[in-house]
């Protein structure tokens, strides 16, 4: 006897939550003219983090692609941005959008050759790459050698005519950059590709067997995100105006603080990068006077959310409530009276 | 003349990146665990030996009495506290636990040392060097730092293939839930194999203080130079982790005979190259 169903994704909350999220956007669109031009400059960073810790968390917590090294691509994302404005003329704002098609160009042949590296030596891997890109662009003279460069001012003019506009449009790109981080992770997680990363994160051996080709589903999780990583490092550093090798590949900045947030928000889920932001920006807002103390005290609530709360804080409020602000997963209904 | 020496170089350098990998490539053969506050634990071990010189007075090598079983008691217990609870469960958590431990050593060094660069010195040993052909002296520490490399690896295969533990330690690494039923203690084993590996880490530590200058930051790169040298070696052969260094020295010095910013780019490079055409490594002997 078949018994009639249907599958659902969307639940109540869902929706709400669909609402909510667009009306945000649309608070966080306007913040220009609601929030002084330091706290504008802040959400700025705040956004550009929202996006990097979405992105690793699609990287390690769905793909099993556990990274130490995306810095190689927020860096290289910079200095891309850098050499395309200076060297070929490329207005600023295209060339976020630039930057970020020629990370993913990049990643592409890195890819086989970091899948060689067997789990845990595949993160130490990508961060000899982070290297390679430091002390690569160490190297070129004309990107200011190893004491980096700052955008010159003829091209900072010619983002807009005075400089409130300027600022306007560069929030407005970060908040571009990171609701198309965190529209992708949602979009990728929904689609077939989605699916294919939650059985191969599950059982790799059984997904291979049911016809899912893991390579090519890890390829395009990596590239992915190493276009839209090295978008928001050609951002970082359009706002900062300098770049470094060593700001640029710093390990600390894109890479420890990105991972810190994901840990404690909750890796794995879709909400949680976004709520381990908001708390991160507190606890640096509150602490960061104490210097190395505040990144002792990072490492160690990292330490200790990962032993006693390894689905973090977000993972919590599941456990606790059941509720999934952002369902990926398909439910069966039957209905009621069946 | 000046290549040949800069390999000779090379070649003796290997043999310290091989006590950085030596560490590392146990704890992974054992436990499948890679643990990414290795180089911060041998630059804590170079600032470890640098307190016991300053408060005994003891010359830097004989600081290694103190050192090695202090390093090996603290890596037991960081195993026993922090990554037990961590390990088979996924690839995650003890990644992000032994990143966690990195960021603490480091900043917990910037706190007690500030960001200064030390050295330790060994009495002119560090300078002395005997000319065996014109043209070409060997300095007595690389050698002595060699020397003690291919000691270790030595010792290491013998406690592997001679002694329960190193019996206990092969057991684990096959099969975790049958070594439990012979009545092994895995919780223990894992303990033990981290403390063999910090009391390494100990011994890679009184050398680099020795041979160059030392940072609170300078941890990173010995855990990526280790690691590259068990990469190009091959997983689970310790004679080849020790040929691994030595290519990565090499090449190291043969990049900065070319151009000094070329010398830590060059052993990358050549990492990079080995993995494209031997993924395995050189020599490999696990799967």
């Amino acid at each position: 006897m078949g018994t009639a169903f249907t599958i659902q994704r969307s639940t109540r909350t869902s929706r709400v939550t669909a609402i909510v999220a667009l009306l945000l956007v649309a608070v966080l669109f306007a913040a220009p003219w609601w929030a002084g031009r330091a706290n504008v400059r802040l959400l700025g960073e705040i956004l550009s983090f929202v996006a990097l810790a979405s992105l690793w968390n699609l990287l390690a917590g769905y793909a099993g692609l556990a990274s130490v090294g995306q810095q190689a691509y927020v860096g290289f994302g910079g200095y891309a941005l850098f050499a395309l404005a200076m060297f070929l003329g490329v207005h600023p704002l295209v060339a976020i959008a630039a930057a970020g098609l020629v990370g993913a160009l990049v990643a592409i042949p890195i890819a086989p050759l970091l899948f060689r590296l067997q789990g845990a030596y595949f993160a130490i891997g990508t961060w000899v790459l982070a290297e390679v890109f430091r002390l690569s662009f160490a190297q070129v003279a004309a990107l200011g050698g190893g004491s980096g460069t700052s955008l010159p001012v003829g091209i900072v003019a010619g983002i807009a005519a005075d400089r409130a506009l300027r600022e306007m449009l560069l929030y407005w790109s970060a908040l571009a950059i990171a609701v198309a981080a965190v529209a992708f992770v949602v979009l990728l997680l929904r689609s077939r590709a989605g699916l294919a990363l939650t059985a191969i994160r599950d059982s790799e051996i059984a997904s291979e067997s049911l016809g899912i080709d893991i390579w090519r589903t890890k390829l395009l999780v990596y590239v992915s995100v190493a276009g839209l990583t090295s978008m928001t490092g050609a951002f970082i550093f359009l706002q900062k105006l300098r770049i470094s090798p060593d700001a640029a590949f710093s390990v600390n900045d894109w890479t420890a603080y990105v991972i810190f947030i994901a840990v404690i928000g909750g890796i794995g889920t879709i909400e949680g990068p976004v709520v381990g932001t908001i708390l991160f920006f507190l606890l640096r807002e509150t602490l960061a006077d104490l210097g190395t103390t505040y990144l002792i005290l990072l490492g160690a609530v990292a330490i200790f959310v990962m032993l006693r709360a390894p689905k973090g804080l977000w993972g919590l409020v599941v456990q606790h409530t059941g509720i999934t602000l952002v369902p990926v997963r398909r439910r069966v209904v039957f209905p009621k009276n069946s | 003349m000046d290549w040949v020496n800069a390999i000779v170089q090379g070649v003796l350098l290997g043999g310290l990146y091989a006590l950085f990998a030596a560490g590392l490539s146990l704890i992974f053969g054992v436990m499948r665990l890679v643990n990414i506050a290795h180089g911060d634990m041998i630059v804590a071990a170079a600032y470890l030996a640098m307190v016991v010189v300053q408060a005994t007075g003891l010359h830097p090598l004989a600081s290694a009495v103190l050192a090695v079983p202090l390093m090996a008691l603290f890596g037991y217990a960081m195993q026993r506290l922090l990554l037990n609870p961590t390990i088979g469960k996924d690839l995650l958590s003890p990644l992000l636990v032994t990143f966690g431990i990195s960021i603490i050593l480091q900043n917990g060094l910037l706190a007690g040392f500030t960001a200064d660069s030390r050295r330790l010195a060994a009495g002119g040993i560090e300078t002395a060097s005997v000319e065996v052909l014109p043209g070409l002296s060997l300095g007595v520490l690389p050698v002595m730092v060699f020397a003690a490399s291919v000691l270790i690896i030595f010792a290491l295969e013998l406690v592997f293939y001679r002694t329960p533990l190193g019996r206990a330690f092969r057991a684990t690494s096959d099969d975790q839930e049958i070594a439990q039923l012979m009545m092994i203690d895995r919780r223990h084993v894992f303990g033990m194999a981290m403390a063999l590996s910090s009391a390494i880490v100990a011994i890679a530590g009184i050398f680099l203080a020795i041979r160059t200058n030392f940072d609170p930051s300078s941890g990173p790169a010995r855990l990526l130079f280790g690691f590259e040298a068990v990469i190009i070696g091959g997983l689970g052969n310790l004679w080849g982790t020790l040929a691994g260094g030595i290519v990565l020295g090499v090449a190291q010095a043969i990049g900065a005979q070319i151009s000094p910013g070329w010398q830590i780019l060059a052993g990358h490079l050549v990492f990079f190259l080995v993995l494209a055409i031997r993924p395995r490594g050189l020599f490999p002997r696990m799967d």
